[in-house]
């Protein structure tokens, strides 16, 4: 039963991925990207890797296609055409690349081999000591947050890098010079605005539920800032920009990723300065659980933090930037949001392809 | 009873297996984009709560029940609502529920 699954999911996996290569519709595109995520997800799930399966449905089915939809809200909807070139050496590349690939994975050892090197390095140790060392039930966060604590420090590092990336690029201006607000009251949305109402608390309840109960359920602070941010989006997405700027002021939100991961390393510096290794958390406290515990709750938060604050940066900057027209724009394009041309778009679609 | 409980539950999933292929049908068969809405919004509404009330029914009294239900409310509220956004954003976009117009962009009128 389940290798039918395995090869069903597959399968979609296998459709989504060329119908991305044939589309032109970027925006089809980006719905195509968030259900591969979805997809990878299930398949996660099927694995029996829930944290995995989660942070890819959250991030990937989730935020990215967020992002991707506010970028393109900026720039155009239509993939540019490319000019024609022989394709002759650029599928040469592919086939010996694929064939290099597939001739390397004859050496690697079964899918689910128990004797594979991935099974008897340190995989046994954290499985079946991580109880009595770290002492709560998600042997994945104890992994994560305690035995590769360096190199979860490096991922929040990473986060942490690309926020500074796109503030760089992009400008932490309220809207870039040349811009102004785009005009007309996008309509009252009473639907909408009663049930986001509703479901915006849930949703940070439920973030709240994931990195708090990380340690005994799938979860962490990855996917719970990941959710933390979903929900301020939503509300952004309903409500408006301003008002979700109110929720955290820019002067708060700017500065909350570097807080993130200063607490992550703040507790690194704390265990040296009681007399461990750094992020060694035995040094926190009397008994090695508690520590443990005390570690793991602290550099979770540091992560959350992080991350949540990060997302909401990158969307608000990138959906900041797309409200508004340069003036001489303004005279091409009269209505301020090219209905027309999606749809002229679409019908020379149906006469190229058919 | 045990007996009863799988065959309400297994009646329950298969009916809700009925509408998700019903709903599929209607995306890929009805003619433009308002009536395509209303063949996915069945999906939402009518498949999933059934799937879901079929599984909550075979895990019995237990925690992953109260996270079924959880989900069965959460599905109630978003999915009618997105089924709204959508509509809305289309009339929105000036498409016309009033005309049948191909989504494929040909036979207009």
């Amino acid at each position: 039963m389940d290798t039918v699954v395995d090869i069903l999911l597959l399968a979609f996996l296998a459709i989504c991925a060329i119908s991305i290569l044939r589309l032109r519709d970027l925006f089809a595109m980006t719905m195509m990207f968030g259900l591969f995520s979805l997809i990878s997800a299930g398949l996660f799930t099927t694995m029996d890797a829930p944290d995995v399966a989660f942070t890819e449905a959250a991030v990937g089915a989730g935020i990215s296609t967020i992002l991707i939809l506010a970028t393109l809200a900026q720039t155009s909807r239509r993939e540019q055409a490319t000019p024609a070139r022989s394709k002759l050496v650029p599928l040469a590349v592919v086939w010996v690349t694929g064939a290099v690939l597939i001739y390397g994975t004859a050496d690697l050892p079964a899918f689910g081999d128990p004797e594979a090197p991935v099974h008897n390095h340190v995989g046994p140790h954290y499985i079946q000591e991580s109880g009595k060392e770290i002492g709560i039930p998600n042997v994945v966060a104890s992994v994560l947050a305690s035995y590769r604590g360096y190199d979860t420090l490096g991922e929040v590092v990473v986060v942490f890098a690309a926020v500074v990336g796109v503030m760089s690029l992009l400008g932490l201006r309220r809207r870039p010079p040349g811009l102004r607000p785009a005009r007309g009251k996008p309509d009252p949305n009473d639907v909408l605005k009663v049930i986001a109402t509703m479901v915006v608390p849930v949703i940070l309840l439920f973030a709240l539920y994931v990195q708090f109960h990380g340690e005994y359920s799938p979860g962490g602070g990855f996917q719970a800032g990941v959710i933390f941010a979903a929900a301020i989006i939503l509300y952004a997405l309903v409500f408006g920009l301003d008002k979700a700027r109110q929720v955290i002021p820019p002067k708060v939100l700017n500065r909350l990723p570097a807080v993130g991961v200063l607490i992550y390393g703040g507790v690194g510096v704390v265990t040296l300065l009681l007399g461990g290794n750094f992020l060694e958390y035995y040094a926190l406290a009397e008994d090695a659980k508690t520590a443990q515990h005390m570690g793991i709750l602290f550099i979770e938060i540091g992560v959350g933090v992080t991350v949540a604050s990060v997302m909401l940066l990158i969307y608000f900057i990138f959906s900041e930037r797309g409200r508004g027209k340069r003036p001489d724009e303004e005279n091409s394009d009269g209505d301020g949001d090219g209905d027309g041309d999606g749809e002229g778009a679409v019908s020379r679609d149906a006469g190229g392809t058919a | 009873m045990p007996l009863l409980i799988d065959l309400l539950s297994w009646a329950l999933i298969l009916v809700g297996g009925a509408f998700g292929v019903i709903g599929g049908i209607g995306l890929l068969r009805l003619p433009e984009f308002f009536s395509r809405i209303h063949a996915a919004s069945i999906t939402d509404s009518m498949c999933a709560p059934c799937i879901i009330a079929g599984l909550m029914l075979q895990s019995g009294l237990t925690l992953v029940t109260v996270k079924l239900a959880f989900l069965v409310v959460f599905l109630f509220l978003t999915s009618p609502t997105a089924s709204h956004a959508l509509a809305k954003a289309a009339l929105h976009g000036g498409m016309d529920p009033g005309r049948t117009r191909r989504l494929d962009g040909e036979a207009e009128g």
